[in-house]
Parts: structure tokens; sequence; C-alpha cells
């Protein structure tokens, strides 16, 4: 222990905060608040760390210059030594020295504060601007404005990587789909537009299909020739009519891997009429869709319902379906035109529906 | 005599109102003429909808086959538009069945009091419904209110007077 130290210690300057402005070094007393002692920056000559060791903790030593004339009373008049010692004995020291050091250089103290609002820019240093009037008020936009700027950066964030995701995914389809342009000859046309159709199931607009095919309805043209084709024999099996989604499933199983999406589906057969095809799309009352063969007559259809049920006294639809080797849907709108005919009634009772020949 | 019913009765969609528009005004003809053959075989005047709800006619228990509480109101909504029916409450709970209209009765009547001869005559409204003299007519048991309208018939026709008397009203045809 230093006599300054205990010097100090005497003088019960023992515990307390110290506190470091641009301009002064300030000491308070942590149980005596009223106690304070300062000292002006300028004062200070050098100032070192000395590292803490056993029993003894860190210290910042700081001296100073000698005292001037007008220095204002303080616990000491006089002294022996030049310097101070900052005993931390909870830490801080680090922080506290690098501070001293940031203060030291830039010797706020020598600067002169200006009274005018608007800064008159003298130097780099040309001194403190108050942030008064309208420039304050910029000023406070303009923070503003950054801090909104960043929120909504921040935002965005996640957004912005899933584009980046969705765009690697573009690339990735858009880069397959040239290398089967560049193979055009190699694979055939079924092929690419059993490609592309898998590619649109995805949910990935085809660049290819939409440069070379225009809209895309060329694909629906395309697949509508190709259903045509293929619904033919099924048809026939089926006594000319199947709805939407038994079409849907037989297609879809017969093309195995590259599935056709409903709505695709529903876009091709809308063209069987203006491709001329012996197919059509039909949509009864009840709002159930099937494709039926052209030639199929539904006149016909209803006169032999007519004959059936006549046959049988009364038919569900249910039976008239076994009968006939039809969906239960398909039997039922049969059935049901055949009443709109006029041609059967029906008797709704707990038993369930039937159809009778209209009698009445 | 036993209550001759129509084929429909026997045929199980006649309880069923058809939706086909066509069909249905074919059925709902058959059940009116239903209705009011039943009701002048019965010589019934008035119907109870509850009653008439759970009666043969509506309901034919050898098909399982009856007739809902809406298709019922359609029905009688379709009397009522014919003239055959007259509801007697707001709630439509009761109702006056006309199998004959007012005019088809007084023509009878007045028809039997010309046959015997007893034009000129008063009589009042108990010995027309209820009177020894006719009791083989078919306006025999005929309810009072029906007599009287069928009597106000013929009053606007000319061909008989209402007359007020002590104990009720009476009628001179001419």
């Amino acid at each position: 222990q230093t006599a300054l130290q205990s010097q100090l210690l005497k003088a019960k300057l023992d515990v307390g905060v110290v506190l470091l402005s641009t301009h002064r070094l300030l000491w308070r007393d942590q149980k005596n608040h009223e106690c304070c002692i300062c000292i002006h920056l300028s004062q200070i000559i050098f100032f070192e760390e000395q590292a803490a060791g056993i029993g003894k903790s860190a210290k910042i030593v700081i001296h100073l210059h000698p005292a001037p004339e007008n220095k204002e009373p303080g616990p000491y008049q006089h002294s022996k030594y030049s310097f101070i010692k900052l005993s931390f004995k909870e830490h801080g020291q680090i922080e506290f020295y690098r501070r001293l050091t940031e203060e030291m250089t830039q010797k706020h103290w020598e600067n002169t504060p200006v009274s005018q609002p608007i800064p008159t820019g003298i130097g780099p240093k040309a001194g403190r601007t108050r942030a008064v009037g309208i420039v304050g008020i910029e000023r406070k936009l303009e923070k503003k404005r950054k801090e909104t700027d960043k929120n909504i950066s921040e935002a965005f964030e996640d957004l912005s990587k899933l584009m980046e995701k969705a765009k690697e995914m573009v690339e990735v389809s858009k880069s397959i789909a040239n290398k089967i342009k560049d193979k055009q000859g190699d694979i055939t046309e079924d092929e690419t537009i059993r490609f592309k159709s898998y590619l649109l199931s995805m949910g990935i607009a085809n660049p290819v299909t939409r440069e070379t095919h225009g809209s895309g309805t060329k694909y629906h043209i395309q697949l509508a020739k190709q259903l045509g084709d293929m619904l033919q024999a099924p048809l026939e099996e089926r006594g000319g009519m199947m709805t939407l989604t038994e079409v849907y499933c037989l297609v879809n199983r017969a093309r195995g891997m590259e599935l056709l999406s409903p709505e695709d589906l529903v876009n091709a057969c809308k063209l069987f009429e203006s491709l001329k095809l012996p197919l059509r799309l039909r949509v009864f009352d009840s709002g159930v869709m099937v494709v039926q063969l052209q030639s199929h007559s539904e006149e016909e259809m209803i006169a032999s319902a007519l004959d059936n049920v006549s046959d049988k006294g009364s038919l569900t639809a249910e039976e008239f379906a076994k009968l006939l080797g039809l969906s239960v849907l398909l039997a039922k709108e049969r059935l049901l035109l055949a009443e709109k005919m006029g041609h059967l009634c029906r008797d709704d009772s707990v038993e369930g529906l039937r159809f009778y020949p209209n009698l009445f | 005599m036993s209550f001759e019913w129509p084929w429909q009765y026997n045929f199980p969609p006649f309880f069923t109102l058809q939706p086909n528009v066509d069909t249905r005004q074919k059925q709902l003809a058959a059940w009116c003429s239903l209705v009011l053959s039943f009701c002048r075989q019965s010589k019934l005047f008035t119907l109870d909808v509850l009653e008439a709800q759970e009666s043969a006619v509506f309901n034919n228990n050898r098909i399982h086959r009856k007739l809902s509480v809406e298709a019922i109101q359609v029905v009688f909504e379709e009397l009522r538009k014919k003239g055959n029916l007259e509801w007697l409450d707001k709630n439509k709970s009761r109702c006056l069945i006309m199998w004959r209209r007012p005019e088809e009765w007084g023509k009878l009547i007045h028809q039997w009091v010309s046959k015997n001869g007893m034009v000129n005559l008063v009589f009042t409204l108990y010995e027309l419904s209820n009177g020894d003299d006719t009791e083989k007519e078919e306006f025999h048991g005929l309810e009072d209110w029906m007599l009287l309208r069928s009597l106000q018939a013929l009053q606007a026709d000319g061909k008989a007077e209402i007359i007020s008397m002590d104990d009720g009203k009476g009628v001179k045809f001419f």
C-alpha cells in the first residue's frame, strides 16, 4: 500500500464510482453522494495500466500536471505525489482504460463550442453542432427513414430466400427442357409431351412449351387428340359414355408416371368438338361431366331405358346400373333424363328412389 | 257401397310429388278427383286436416305408401284454386269440401221441387235437408251452410227467395 493510498484511505476515499466525461475525470463516493472530486482531463500528462496480481486488483495510474494556480479546493492542497491510482476492485479496468485513451486522444476540451444553430463547416473538427431547429427535424426524419428501411429489409429476408430457391428450380427445369430441345431428334414427340405434362403437373411452367406451342392451348390440342384415340375402345365397352372421373383414372393409370392434372384433362376434353373428334364432353343438370361418343344418341338411350323399366315394372338406379353394366352415377343420370322427358315417374319412399313408367 | 279406388291409388309413384311439371299436373288432377269423390261417397262436407292425414285417402297400407304432409297441402291448395275447398280458419286446420258446387246443389233442389209440384210453397231449411220427403234425394243430409249457399245461388238466379222466420230461415221456390 502506497502512502497516497493510505492517505486516501484515511480520507475515506475508499469505495466509489469513477466517471469519465469528455472533459473531466470524476470520482464519487458510493456512500456519500455529496462527496465528489474531479480532475480536468487536461491535467493528465500520461496514464498507464497496472495488471492485477495475487492479492492485488488491477489499477490505472494517472500522472498529472502540477496543479494550476486557480485550482479549486480539493481533498488535498498539496501532495507529495504527482499521480493518482485508480484501483478497480470489481473490474471495469480494461474498458475504462480504453475510454480514457479515446478521450485523451480526442481532447474534446480543446474544441470551442459553437453557439449558432447552423454549422459553419470549419475543418473536420469544426465543432459540435447543436441539433436544434430544422436541421434537427431533418436528422430525425432521416434516422426514422433508415430504421424503416431496415425493418422492411429484415421482414422480407425470408421471402428473398424462398425466391432464390424458386429461381433455382426454374433454372433446373429450364436446363432440362433445353436439353430435350437439343435432343429433339432422338426423343419422340409423345415423350416430349409426357415430360412437359410432368413439369406442368409439378406446377412449373415449361418455357419450351410456351415458346414453341403458344399459350399452352396447343398442348391441350395435342392431348385432346391423344385422348380421342385412347378412349374409343373403353367408351364402346361401356356403352358409349364415361364420367370424367372414370376417364381421369383410366388415362392416368395407362400413363403410369407422367400423370395428367384434372385441369388439363378438362381443358383437353373441351376441345373435342372444335377438333372434330368423335368424342364429346357433356355436362348434366346435376353438374356431372361425362365424355361420350359422338355416335351416342340420347333418344335411343332413353327409349331403351324406358323399355328396361317397363320390362321390370320398376327400377332403382342401382338395379339399372347392374342391368346395363354402367356406373350407378351414369345410370341415375339416364333415368333422371328419362323422367325429365316425361317417360318415367318416380316413387320416393323410405325404401329408396324407384322409377316407374309414366302412366299418368 | 264400398268406395272404388282409382288405379292411381295403387301406383306407388302416386304418393310422391312428381318433379316433372307435366307429370305433376296430371298427378294433382287425379288427387283432386279422388278426394272429391271420396268425400261425396262418405257425404263429408268438412275436413279436418289432421284427421284427413290419417285417413285411407292419403294412406295406402297395402302398398305401404302415404302422401307427405307437404304434398297433402299442395293437393288442398289445388282444390281451393278450383273452387272446391274453402278454409275455415287461418291456420288451415279445417276446411269445407264442396264436391258439388252450390249452384249445382241449387239446381238439384229446384228440380226436385218442380218435379213434385211444390213451387210457391215455403219450406224450412230443416225440411229440405232432413225431411222425410227428401230422404231419397242426394241433397238429403246436406249441411246447413251448404244448403244456404245453394239457396242463395238459386236466389241470385231468381228461382227462389230466402225468408227469415221466427225460428230460422225458410225458402220459397218459384
